[in-house]
């Protein structure tokens, strides 16, 4: 294509580079600088898509953030990201779009006919339709909704580029290059402040890239540049542009996106594609400017009518004329300012203009110029359905409610301002209260409610001349404030044109016998006439009015339809704007990609991942690894083409008649040391501490003070002030949180201190009836009789010379040992136990055969200590003391605790002695009672016996005292199994612990 | 994100702090006769304030005091940081 619309010189584009691009597959040219939208533009492309609803044809409204229409897929180095905005996206070579919403085609686009339907489709569609009859909503209307609803389509393959999150400081955040970001910035920099200044668009200068202003005796273009350029030399600034300041948090806290890479057609080497800043300022300048409101009048979606300012940004900093026969429709002086660049340009706009008899420097220029201007004359509709061919207009009377004869002119474009709505997402998502201001008919930032201030058009000042003034102003104040430095930067002067009042005009109204779509939010599709419905229908409230007619709430966030929105209300209402009130800003200011959000921490980075120091030796003896926690754990070491079933049983019944080795690292070791380490122990544990001698362990409870057990596991004396306190894997990070509460807060005059040790020791658990044989070859100078190391015995001792400490401790319930040494020689320790084991048949047993031996034991463990259970449910009120107070102690009396029929652990076997029992089924006494069953209990816990060969589970089950003997039903829904079972004691195996102790 | 002044280590971000409820509540002495009551206030009762609450933290990805935060509930201010044993006046 030949680019008919791109104007001979002229616009910041490159001409020498010249980029070629696809569009819904056909081939065209832009160049470097281009955006998609300006690129398609200078090719004559207007229709991009279809609307949301109605499948209307649409074209571009706008020239950046504020863009409704043109939502692309865009395609890029074998990658597709759907929802792009056209006016955004950088051109680069080879750059790929197509339009989306729309089916078979952007040109016949069979939703269409929802069009023709319209009147079926009013406000609050989908809340009336889609409620009846129930049994329709899986199968019919979600799977419909689903189909229609959404723009673009997200990949589903996994994301190859990387995203990067940064944390920074700063003295002064500036959001926006514009006039008023530039001198704060300037001011700030000059006075040694560090400063941030951010642009979301890829070229610097905001506004003074487009308007005719002359700043210092350069063009306010020149003297941007120049700004920024020095700024760039500064080590105490950082200027990002591609960077949108999206959300502002609590604490002065904000978050930047800055698109690193969708400019090119490829990421570079080691770069990102996006980097999320998290910056924590001291002080926030808002200078985010503002952007122009559309008049709302007939079919006023039609591609070709556009945003005036956004005319004229594709003119001067693209070169590219969006018509050739524009017409400009303003209420205020924006207006003229496009047309003027259309005539210097060798192309003649009409002018409508909805006052009756404006005056100013601006329209004086516009009538030298010999434009035609029509006062008192409006829009009523466009004509055109793919593309503006005309447009109906008609004067207007001085009350804006009777409209004259309509006449036809031809056009094939519709330039419309309807004055201009500072950008205050960020001051409202800062807290701060906005305010009405009458002389602008829009809302500007209030009373300050974080260290922020608000600048320029963003504060609703319009005048170049003052926006200089104060933002100079204020950056050499707040930094000033900050820095101490007082250098007076010189304000440079300003020649701009000075302009009139605008028209409170908004909304044209519809001729008699017409009814035209008069659009307020362009993406959702909603019209006058829909919230018109909603408030007719009885909503009164702004918030549900947006929630019920879906008014801004598309992706654009309603950046040009709030505030007409809002007029309308007021209008029918009869209230004065601010009555009405506008609805919350919230972030994103515009669409983050969830990519930068989540940044790195995706897949294996999404949590820290922790091994054991003889995580290696696992590997290389092909051990199956399971998360437990942020730990990976051998589940089952792998022979041949075992299943984990058969590896399970293989490596616990190995325990039961030999001996085997499991890696217990992982278990919370805390240092417990100080004088008053006894005591404290005796207030945390249930079970009583003071006469604990050194050199012997004991396993402890302790509970919530809710009563609910916390956590278990053996507490070692290793010396008169010294405790060696273990916890399960989960719950050490907690357990450690909850020492150090009572000991800074609850009981501060205890001498303790508490410090982890998990990482500092590496433990195995030899366990088994040769396990004493095994360690006798270990630690041949050591007297590990019975009563040398008798059960909860401690001892060190050395293991070939390395410092090892030996704990006669049993989770397995055999007999049992567990070696600690020093980290780094865990695997050295490891080496030898399998090598001094081979003799007894040694096998290492994963968590598998872990659960198993515990299991058939009944010793509880997280599946029973689950947060719902105290120590008489485990069996383990044996271990709570009646003589002296603990932490939870008083929560034991609670009625339900001490009720005659409570829950308690029992045992599980099937009646055919087949059967696995499912982890989480449910015990009932009949398995035909109608439904809801009552609910006796659950399965806590699931193995296969390898004592008995049968499945046997462990039950919190109701009255469990008193169930031993009982047959019930097991029953899960899940796995579709009702099992006929027989409750039994929880000590399946070994009921009186002798092994133990042999 | 709040930014949580630590007695012990200055202006840090919330991601390193843990939160652990009202600071206001005593716990009981041990071995003292309390009432069903009383426990009951101490173990689950809870206040929703709007406004200023003094709450704990933890600044558990630091130095792991437990530190107490006057915090407004609603606007999120931060009026006042103490240490673990500071008497709050």
């Amino acid at each position: 294509m030949n680019q008919a619309f791109r104007i001979v010189d002229g616009g910041l584009v490159n001409r020498d580079k010249k980029l070629s691009f696809k569009f819904n597959g056909k081939s065209y040219f832009g160049y470097e600088g281009d955006t998609l939208a300006s690129a398609l533009l200078a090719n004559g492309v207007h229709l991009v898509g279809r609307s949301f609803k109605y499948h209307r044809p649409r074209g571009f409204f706008g020239a950046g953030v504020d863009e409704p229409y043109a939502i692309v897929q865009l395609y890029r180095n074998g990658e597709t990201e759907p929802n792009i905005k056209a006016t955004e996206q950088e051109l680069f070579e080879g750059l790929e779009a197509k339009s989306v919403n729309c089916w078979p085609s952007v040109n016949f686009d069979i939703g269409a006919i929802n069009n023709f339907l319209k009147i079926f489709l009013p406000a609050g569609f989908y809340y009336k339709t889609f409620m009846w009859p129930k049994s329709f909503w899986y199968r019919i209307y979600e799977p419909f909704i689903r189909k229609a609803a959404g723009l673009g389509v997200a990949s589903t393959k996994h994301d190859n580029e990387r995203y990067e999150h940064k944390y920074e400081y700063c003295d002064l955040l500036i959001a926006g290059s514009g006039p008023s970001g530039l001198s704060s910035a300037y001011a700030a920099a000059k006075n040694g402040a560090r400063v941030i200044l951010a642009e979301d668009k890829p070229r610097f200068g905001g506004s003074l890239l487009t308007s005719d202003v002359n700043i210092g005796n350069q063009s306010g273009k020149d003297w941007a540049e120049g700004i920024i350029a020095e700024l760039k030399t500064m080590p105490n600034v950082v200027v990002k542009n591609r960077s949108q300041i999206f959300g502002y948090y609590d604490h002065n806290m904000l978050v930047m996106s800055e698109k690193v890479s969708d400019h090119l057609p490829k990421t570079k080497k080691y770069h990102p594609n996006k980097r999320l800043w998290y910056i924590r300022a001291k002080e926030v300048l808002i200078s985010s400017g503002s952007i122009e409101r559309p008049i709302v009048f007939g079919n006023n979606d039609t591609p070709g009518v556009m945003l005036s300012s956004a005319a004229k940004e594709y003119l001067k900093v693209y070169g590219v004329l969006v018509g050739k026969k524009p017409l400009v429709f303003t209420n205020n002086d924006s207006g003229y300012e496009t047309a003027i660049e259309f005539k210097k340009h060798g192309v003649d706009p009409i002018v409508l203009d909805s006052r009756k008899n404006p005056k100013s420097e601006i329209i004086d220029e516009a009538k030298n110029l010999g434009i035609n201007i029509k006062n008192s004359y409006v829009v009523v509709a466009a004509q055109g359905y793919k593309k503006v061919k005309s447009a109906d207009i008609a004067s207007i009377s001085d009350d804006k409610k009777q409209l004259g004869k309509i006449e036809s002119i031809n056009c094939d474009c519709i330039c419309v301002s309807g004055f201009w709505t500072p950008t205050i997402h960020l001051a409202s998502q800062s807290g701060n209260k906005t305010k009405f201001k009458e002389e602008i008919d829009a809302f500007v930032p209030g009373q300050s409610k974080q260290n922020e201030i608000t600048l320029g058009a963003a504060n609703g000042v319009f005048s170049l001349e003052e926006t200089l003034k104060t933002s100079f102003a204020a950056g050499s104040k707040l930094s000033k404030k900050i820095t101490k430095n007082d250098k007076d930067i010189a304000i440079p002067n300003v020649v701009e044109k000075k302009s009139s009042q605008h028209d409170k005009f908004w909304c044209v109204p519809l001729p008699k016998g017409k009814n035209y779509k008069r659009f307020l939010d362009f993406q959702n599709d909603v019209a006058v006439s829909d919230v018109e419905i909603a408030l007719r229908e009885g909503y009164r409230s702004i918030e549900h009015v947006k929630r019920y007619t879906t008014l801004g709430m598309a992706t654009d966030q309603g950046k040009t339809s709030n505030l007409n929105g809002l007029q309308l209300v007021s209008e029918i209402e009869n209230k004065v704007v601010p009555a009405v009130g506008h609805t919350t800003f919230r972030p994103p200011y515009t669409p983050v990609s969830i990519g930068a959000i989540v940044g790195r921490e995706v897949g294996k980075h999404s949590k820290p991942t922790r091994k054991s120091p003889m995580h290696s030796w696992h590997e290389k003896n092909n051990a199956v690894f399971v998360d437990a926690g942020v730990w990976l754990r051998p589940r089952y070491y792998k022979m041949g083409n075992e299943t984990l079933f058969e590896a399970s049983k293989r490596e616990a019944k190995n325990v039961r008649t030999n001996v085997g080795v499991c890696d217990v690292t992982t278990l919370g070791k805390i240092d417990v040391k100080g004088p008053d380490a006894a005591e404290f122990l005796n207030r945390v544990y249930t079970n009583a501490w003071l006469k604990l001698p050194v050199g012997k362990a004991r396993y402890g409870v302790m509970l919530r003070e809710d009563g609910i057990v916390m956590d278990d596991g053996t507490t070692t004396r290793i010396s008169e002030n010294h405790y060696h306190m273990t916890t399960t894997t989960a719950q050490a990070a907690n357990v450690l949180s909850h020492l150090e509460y009572y000991l800074q807060l609850v009981w501060p005059d205890l001498n303790v201190n508490v410090v982890s040790t998990t990482e500092q020791w590496a433990g195995a658990a030899i366990a088994g009836p040769k396990s004493r044989d095994l360690l006798k070859k270990l630690f041949p100078n050591f007297d590990l009789s019975n009563d040398g190391l008798p059960f909860m015995g401690y001892m060190e001792a050395d293991l070939f010379g390395v410092k090892a400490r030996i704990f006669r401790i049993s989770f397995s319930g055999e007999l049992a040992y567990e070696v600690n040494v020093e980290s780094d020689y865990g695997n050295f320790m490891w080496e030898k136990i399998m090598e001094g084991g081979e003799e007894f048949n040694i096998q290492p047993y994963g968590t598998e055969a872990l659960s198993t031996l515990r299991i058939e034991m009944g010793h509880v463990a997280g599946s029973e200590l689950d947060g719902r259970t105290i120590p008489y449910d485990n069996a383990l009120e044996g271990l709570v003391s009646k003589k002296k107070d603990f932490i939870g102690k008083r929560s034991l009396q609670r009625s339900a605790f001490i009720s005659e029929d409570r829950q308690r652990i029992v045992g599980v076997v099937p009646l055919d002695k087949k059967t696995s029992i499912p982890e989480g089924s449910h015990l009932v006494k009949d398995a035909k009672a109608p439904l809801p069953n009552p609910k006796l209990g659950h399965i806590s816990a699931s193995c296969w016996s390898v004592e008995y060969d049968n499945p046997f589970s462990l039950a919190i089950l109701k009255n469990g005292k008193n169930m031993i003997g009982e047959k019930l039903f097991a029953m899960s829904p899940l796995k579709n199994k009702v099992i006929p079972v027989e409750i039994v004691s929880s000590h399946y195996v070994d009921p009186k612990g002798e092994r133990v102790r042999s | 994100m709040l930014y949580i002044n630590c007695p012990h280590c200055g202006m840090r971000s919330q991601n390193e702090f843990s939160y652990g409820g009202d600071a206001s509540v005593k716990r009981p002495e041990l071995n003292k006769e309390v009432s069903d009551q009383e426990w009951d206030d101490f173990v689950y009762n809870r206040k929703s304030l709007r406004g200023k609450h003094l709450e704990l933290w933890q600044h558990i990805s630091g130095c792991r005091q437990w530190i107490k935060v006057e915090r407004d509930t609603s606007t999120h201010e931060i009026f006042r940081t103490f240490k673990a044993d500071e008497e709050v006046a």
